[in-house]
């Protein structure tokens, strides 16, 4: 399971080392971590934010350790949504019901619409939509392209959906 | 040295680029030991016709070859009667039927002559039945030009990446298509109006259904799938929509998230749509620029980018052709 947790380390020599310690007792693949020393706390201190796979079952073990080590940790959870992608709707996009295009996608539960901007010109103009849609793996992501393909077909909507990085 | 006696049929736009590229490369051509002679010129007023090699200065000034022409006859008849080795086909497209070009093939390969065009037409009609008719008849059909003009692509795919496996090409193959979303981008300006720029320029036609419905990129599409995926397919198992829908909103808000949206020709998904193309991507190039991405097993991703159209570009991907063919005859003499 991939998690991502956000932790808050005193700006002293070490903390990462640190830090590491408790994910590499719990057998956790560390996946990234990003040092923010730009993002200083009002207290000093550092946030970081690591993303792991490891079971969950460990994350209270790990959670108490940092603890112990007097590091803090402000969240921890699953990073659920980790792949998105940009599909901009051209037509009547908001009296087509807009919201039940969005529900469409969020009623799947595999993937979500996080993003919304939209720009409308004139009254009966085709107005336009840019979505950014996040779910749970690739294969998801195509499921919920598919899903507005429909959608488009169904409101007479232009899909602009985005290349593919590489060949199917 | 050896002696080509070259046909050209049709004489628009293109016709003039072939006349005059061959004209201008003939030193170069002799270099090479082709004595390439240019025997007649036929359109839909007549033929001229000349044993030594048609002037290009008589007829480079003239629109059509009505006050020009030696002889009336035309077409297929024209193509029959005259001893060429081969015939350069550069007739108006036409997708649906294919004719004139078709027949104008058809009869050239059946009586042993090559073939090179620039002309779509007859390839997404009846690309098998014509490469069939090439290889009963022992001669080559090349069609460079038919897709993304100058870019070479067809000769990329088929000589130079020889030997790997090819997963997909997508790419933009249609400049007019690319000069008016590029100028919708750029100018914030609806689709009507960077259409009519467009159309005063000459980038696009008086009719542009062709072009901005995605119908021309849909009949490249079916060329490079049979061509060089043997796919038979016809232009109706391609799912095509145009540009003609896209708000220069939608290109806005597309821009400011990194991407511009452009028509892309996918192979072998056989779709034509416009797409988002990250900024940064080698093939979201802008203006008339053509361009694809060609996705193998061994090369990685090949990127080409080139001038999609013009009369001297087209030219220059049918010269291409035909020194390949009498190349390709040098080598095969060799074993």
């Amino acid at each position: 399971m991939r998690l991502s947790m956000d932790l808050e380390l005193q700006d002293v020599p070490g903390q990462l080392l640190l830090a590491l310690q408790p994910f590499r007792d719990n057998k956790a693949n560390i996946i990234s971590v990003v040092h923010h020393r730009d993002r200083k706390t009002p207290r000093g201190m550092i946030p970081v934010r690591f993303v792991v796979e490891m079971d969950r079952s460990k994350i209270e073990s790990v959670n108490a350790k940092l603890k112990e080590c007097g590091i803090s940790v402000v969240r921890a959870g699953e990073d659920r949504l980790i792949e998105a992608v940009s599909v901009v709707l051209v037509g009547h996009v908001l009296h087509s019901d807009l919201g039940d295009t969005v529900n469409r996608i969020d009623s799947t539960g595999f993937a979500e619409v996080m993003d919304v901007s939209l720009t409308m010109t004139g009254v009966d103009e085709p107005s336009s939509a840019y979505l950014k849609i996040r779910a749970t793996g690739k294969a998801e992501i195509q499921k919920a392209l598919a899903i507005l393909r429909e959608v488009g077909v169904e409101k007479k909507l232009l899909v602009i959906e985005p290349i593919e990085a590489e060949a199917v | 040295m050896r002696d080509i006696k070259v046909s050209l049929v049709g004489y628009g736009i293109v016709g003039h680029g072939v006349v005059d590229v061959l004209t201008r490369k003939k030193k170069m051509l002799k270099d090479m030991g082709l004595n390439l002679k240019l025997i007649s010129v036929t359109d839909h007023t007549g033929t001229v016709m000349a044993e030594d090699g048609v002037d290009a200065d008589r007829i480079l000034g003239e629109k059509t070859l009505a006050n020009v022409a030696t002889t009336s006859m035309k077409g297929k008849e024209a193509i029959s009667a005259i001893d060429s080795d081969l015939v350069i086909e550069v007739t108006p497209t036409n997708i649906v039927h294919g004719q004139p070009g078709l027949g104008h093939m058809e009869a050239a390969l059946s009586s042993g002559k090559h073939v090179v065009t620039s002309n779509k037409g007859p390839l997404v009609v009846s690309y098998s039945r014509l490469k069939k008719l090439a290889e009963d008849n022992g001669v080559m059909m090349k069609f460079e030009a038919t897709v993304g003009g100058t870019m070479p692509l067809i000769s990329l795919v088929e000589r130079t990446l020889v030997g790997n496996t090819i997963f997909g090409i997508r790419g933009i193959f249609n400049g007019t298509c690319n000069y008016i979303l590029t100028r919708m981008t750029e100018e914030g300006i609806p689709y009507t109006h960077a259409l009519s720029e467009a159309q005063d320029m000459g980038i696009a036609e008086a009719d542009p259904s062709y072009d901005v419905e995605g119908v021309d990129t849909a009949g490249k599409v079916v060329i490079l799938a049979n061509s060089l995926f043997d796919m038979n397919i016809k232009y109706s198992d391609v799912d095509v929509t145009g540009i003609t829908g896209v708000t220069p909103e939608a290109l806005a808000l597309a821009k400011k998230r990194g991407y511009a949206i452009k028509l892309i020709g996918d192979v072998p998904a056989l779709t034509v749509r416009p797409t988002l193309v990250p900024l940064g991507s080698p093939i979201a190039v802008s203006g008339t620029l053509n361009s694809a991405a060609i996705y193998t097993d061994l090369s990685g991703t090949i990127t080409v980018t080139g001038l999609g159209a013009g009369s001297i570009e087209t030219a220059s991907a049918i010269l291409t052709d035909i020194i390949s063919i009498y190349r390709t005859k040098q080598i095969d003499a060799i074993f």
